[in-house]
């Protein structure tokens, strides 16, 4: 599998799938994406990465062990329900807040961090699993 | 009124539990002196109770309601009247002197402030319990009962018989408990009511109704294993392995008599049929005479005592049995009588052990000039139990047999019961309290001397209590036992308790010939323990050895099931998981005759015709795949063209995920399969191949069949109406797919990630299992599959 053009296209590859990955989670409320595909593209990119590199220059690129951004990923998105509580809403009632950045509107709302938990959830997951199938293969 | 807005209730019930969160701190503080200030908790209540005892006498009734789970219905709250009142003062009272008792007894234990938090903890339950109105509300603290019982007969978990002491009280009180709620929920559907209160006011409704003689015996259930009736009395000795405080506070004051209690309470509507008082009367008869016959036997003072204790909870329950007024007169005072002196007993049992070294009666006597506070204590607490004048247990002694004697008919088998029973006693009570303490002076394995203030305060003010309650007979009467028997009949009633017999009757005769009986026994104790010892050597086995028959064989009956369902062959469960999964398919819709009825070939476009082509190729390519790694790669043809699928048919969401679920599926299914030591073709022989081939089959024609039928059913809109309307305009989003899930639906979906977290978790944890053995290698297949099954569901 580590041909030479694998492995020099492979990085470009996944660091676009990546950004790619980022824009179809942060469409997904009006368009078709979302945070669930995001995470599938963003983990297929990392075990191309795997699978081209090696195990270890994904770790080091990714730098924290992926399980721990998949817990990341579940706190951030039951932390997301906690606001409406103070609004005493009952837990994950929605919460808009329309930000004025540089004259552009930019809609933030907790549904959106939930969904970047989901995510994160699905990519810590997925790239556990195939990283440590790649890894075992390797040894 | 002088008590009590709801809030006091709730806060004298919920005292003892914030009295068990400070006690080990206080003890770590303070040493066994903590005592002191945490007895002022159960004393606190025992005021308060007793403040009520006036109104309560004069016939109040309080059903103080506080809401807890409102939309269930399920409220906290409680029914104060004679009986629950009663109750409460001999668990807040004896819980006093318990307290201070388990101060001095387990001083310098280390885990002393533990043992204390377990007391406060069960005290709480325990008033919860006789306390409790709603009927869910009863049942939980009737659990609660059961599992601190658990913990304080385990308090000594390093010994094995502790652990099964414990064990076997939790499963045979803990089972009798999940009947008495079979029998809660059957009595709330068939009355309407969820509180005892309005259960109690019901009147005729259980006792006319078809389902009566279920609600009894799952009633009962409950109330026999909780108070320890024959052939359910085993586990109430074996708890004796508990320290001493908890053997006197549970298992002869408080926790045993919660049967009793329900039994009592539930009398207005559920007593005084045919039934009743043919079950009740036979097994406390039974336990009584069992119970008193194998205490005889012990040479050991708790066992002796907790074999009187079964036979006097027996004695209760026939007496209650009876449903005759005069009858319950008597057990109610045996109540109040039984309370004070098996929990001096207890205490002064316990005392001998921890000053003398052992409590073995054989290896005992002369210790009253050593401790003689203990002894004067132990004399007034037996001259109680032998039903002896002056005390409170002689006038319970002449009430039961007046109750009993008076009726025509079964009565004479009763009598002759309560009477040998009540010999029988005399002769625990007398070898309990006489013999360690007279004859010369036996050399014991510690140098014996009177224990601290601690240990003997609760068996001096417990059995001075006997004799007040006696020399006070008419206040007795009038604020204790009239209350309590009102609430067991039902209607308001005066009880004269007299201390002096009026004339000279049938319960004077009975009395006497009591004693005499007893007397003689008595002298003849050794002649007797070695004749029952020889009958219960003839008979060898009890429920007991039962008990351990029943686990072991409930253990190798799951050992043989698991071995049989999970054999540890990949091929076996797979091939189980289809065929379920085709019958779950095939079975509903044969039997519901819902078979699509035509197949209508629509007319297909010729890319449909394409997408079709490929997912054809696609299966043929899985069939005729010469190597495994090939058939993977195939079988996502075959995913790539159900995607298409989506895509032509208006759904870019799911046919987005599905092309990213299939790519990852054959990378992951490719890298497990060079992990396992597989050989690369399939060597299947044409059999099996053939089975498999069916099962496939058979589930593609079950889901097309389903499918098809669906997509033929009245398609609903007002789901899709719904969110379409509103997906806009509540949560600003066009997409509706991912606002129903990160929004309308978003608590599934965090339901859904945390299954996808763990299963990643579960994976990771089976891939580092090292290959040592070929199972590993198996199972990291099979996980690698689910999660991504999972993970599809997730989404889908």
């Amino acid at each position: 599998m580590r041909t030479i053009i694998f492995r020099t296209i492979a990085p470009y590859l996944a660091a676009l799938m990546v950004l790619f990955s980022i824009f179809v989670l942060l469409r997904g409320h009006n368009e078709p994406g979302g945070g669930f595909i995001g995470g599938l593209i963003a983990a297929s990119a990392f075990a191309i990465y795997g699978i081209a590199c090696g195990v270890a220059a994904v770790r080091r690129a990714i730098s924290l062990h992926p399980m721990s951004i998949s817990a990341a990923g579940l706190f951030v998105a039951g932390l997301s329900g906690l606001p409406s509580l103070f609004m005493a809403q009952p837990f994950m009632t929605s919460q808009w807040w329309y930000l004025n950045l540089f004259g552009v509107e930019v809609p933030l709302s907790t549904p959106l961090f939930f969904d970047i938990g989901v995510y994160l959830v699905v990519v810590g997951s997925i790239t556990s699993i195939a990283l440590a199938l790649e890894e075992r293969e390797s040894d | 009124m002088a008590l009590t807005g709801s809030e006091a209730t709730v806060f004298a019930v919920l005292a003892p539990f914030a009295a068990a969160l400070v006690a080990p701190a206080l003890t770590r503080l303070m040493g066994a002196n903590a005592a002191w200030p945490l007895a002022l908790v159960p004393a606190g209540i025992f005021l308060f109770f007793a403040g009520l005892v006036p109104d309560v006498a004069a016939g109040a009734r309080y059903t103080p309601t506080l809401e807890w789970v409102p939309s269930y219905g399920v409220t906290l709250s409680f029914y104060i009247d004679g009986l629950s009142t009663l109750f409460a003062l001999l668990i807040s009272g004896i819980g006093t002197f318990i307290i201070l008792y388990a101060g001095g007894y387990l001083k310098g234990h280390p885990h002393q402030g533990r043992f204390l938090s377990f007391l406060f903890m069960f005290m709480g339950a325990m008033l919860g319990l006789v306390l409790g109105n709603d009927l869910i509300t009863l049942f939980i603290f009737w659990e609660l009962t059961s599992i601190t019982s658990f913990l304080l007969i385990g308090f000594d978990h390093l010994r094995a018989a502790s652990r099964r002491a414990a064990i076997q009280a939790l499963v045979v009180t803990g089972g009798g408990g999940l009947s008495l709620l079979a029998g809660f929920l059957v009595i709330m559907s068939v009355t309407g009511e969820a509180s005892m209160s309005a259960v109690l006011a019901s009147g005729d409704v259980l006792r006319e109704h078809a389902l009566y003689p279920l609600i009894l015996l799952l009633v009962l259930g409950g109330a026999f294993t909780k108070s320890a009736q024959f052939p359910f009395h085993f586990w109430l000795p074996n708890a004796m392995e508990a320290p001493t405080p908890v053997s006197a506070f549970l298992h002869s004051a408080t926790m045993v008599k919660a049967g009793v209690y329900l039994l009592m309470r539930m009398h207005p509507v559920l007593g005084d049929t045919v039934l009743w008082t043919t079950i009740l009367p036979l097994f406390g008869g039974a336990t009584l005479i069992v119970g008193t016959l194998l205490a005889v036997r012990q040479t050991d003072l708790k066992l002796m005592l907790a074999y009187t204790t079964v036979a006097s909870l027996g004695l209760l329950v026939m007496l209650t049995g009876t449903s005759w007024e005069k009858a319950i007169e008597g057990a109610a005072l045996y109540l109040l009588a039984h309370s004070l002196f098996k929990g001096a007993l207890f205490m002064v049992a316990g005392t001998i052990d921890h000053e003398a070294g052992t409590r073995d009666v054989t290896r005992l006597g002369g210790l009253r000039k050593a401790m003689p506070i203990t002894f004067a204590a132990a004399c007034l607490a037996a001259l109680s139990m032998s039903g002896l004048p002056p005390f409170v247990g002689f006038i319970a002694k002449e009430y039961l047999y007046a109750g009993i004697w008076g009726e025509g008919g079964v009565p004479l088998t009763l009598t002759a019961v309560a009477v040998i029973g009540n010999a029988l006693m005399l002769v625990i009570a007398a070898a309990v309290a006489i013999k360690p303490f007279l004859g010369p002076k036996v050399d014991t394995p510690k140098h014996a001397h009177e224990g601290p203030l601690l240990l003997y305060a609760g068996p001096v003010v417990l059995s001075l209590t006997g004799l007040a309650a006696a020399l006070l007979a008419h206040d007795t009467g009038v604020y204790f036992i009239s209350p309590v028997v009102s609430s067991i009949l039902g209607n308001q009633v005066a009880v004269d308790v007299h201390l002096v017999p009026g004339y000279i009757g049938a319960a004077l005769i009975l009395s006497v010939v009591t004693v005499v009986l007893g007397i003689v026994l008595f002298l003849k104790i050794d002649a007797l323990r070695d004749a029952m010892a020889r009958l219960l050597a003839a008979i060898g086995w009890g429920p007991d050895k039962g008990f351990d028959q029943a686990i072991a064989g409930i253990v190798a009956f799951s050992g043989w099931l698991t071995r049989r369902l999970q054999g540890g062959r990949m091929d076996v469960y797979m091939t189980m998981t289809f065929l379920v999964t085709a019958a779950a398919l095939l079975v509903p819709l044969t039997l519901t005759g819902n078979w699509p009825d035509t197949l209508e070939m629509p007319g297909f476009r010729f890319y449909e015709w394409g997408v079709l082509a490929i997912a054809l190729s696609g299966l043929f390519a899985v069939l005729v795949a010469r190597t495994r790694l090939t058939a993977i790669v195939s079988l996502g043809i075959q995913g790539f063209a159900v995607a298409l699928v989506f895509m032509l048919f208006g759904a870019p969401d799911l046919s987005f995920t599905q092309f990213m679920v299939e790519t990852l599926s054959v990378v992951i299914l490719a890298l497990v399969m060079t992990r396992l030591n597989l050989q690369p073709r399939d060597h299947r022989p044409m059999l099996p191949r053939l089975f498999h081939g069916a099962i496939a089959l058979a589930i593609g024609v079950g889901l097309a069949g389903l499918l098809i039928r669906i997509t033929q059913m009245p398609f609903d809109r007002s789901l899709s109406d719904f969110f379409e309307q509103y997906s806009r305009t509540i949560a600003h989003g066009r997409n509706i797919v991912n606002v129903i899930l990160v929004d309308f639906r978003g608590f599934d979906t965090f339901g859904e990630i945390a299954v996808v977290m763990l299963a990643g978790l579960c994976v990771l944890a089976l891939i580092r299992v090292r290959p040592t053995k070929d199972r590993a290698a198996a199972l990291d297949h099979a996980a690698g599959d689910e999660a991504l099954q999972k993970s599809g569901e997730a989404r889908l």
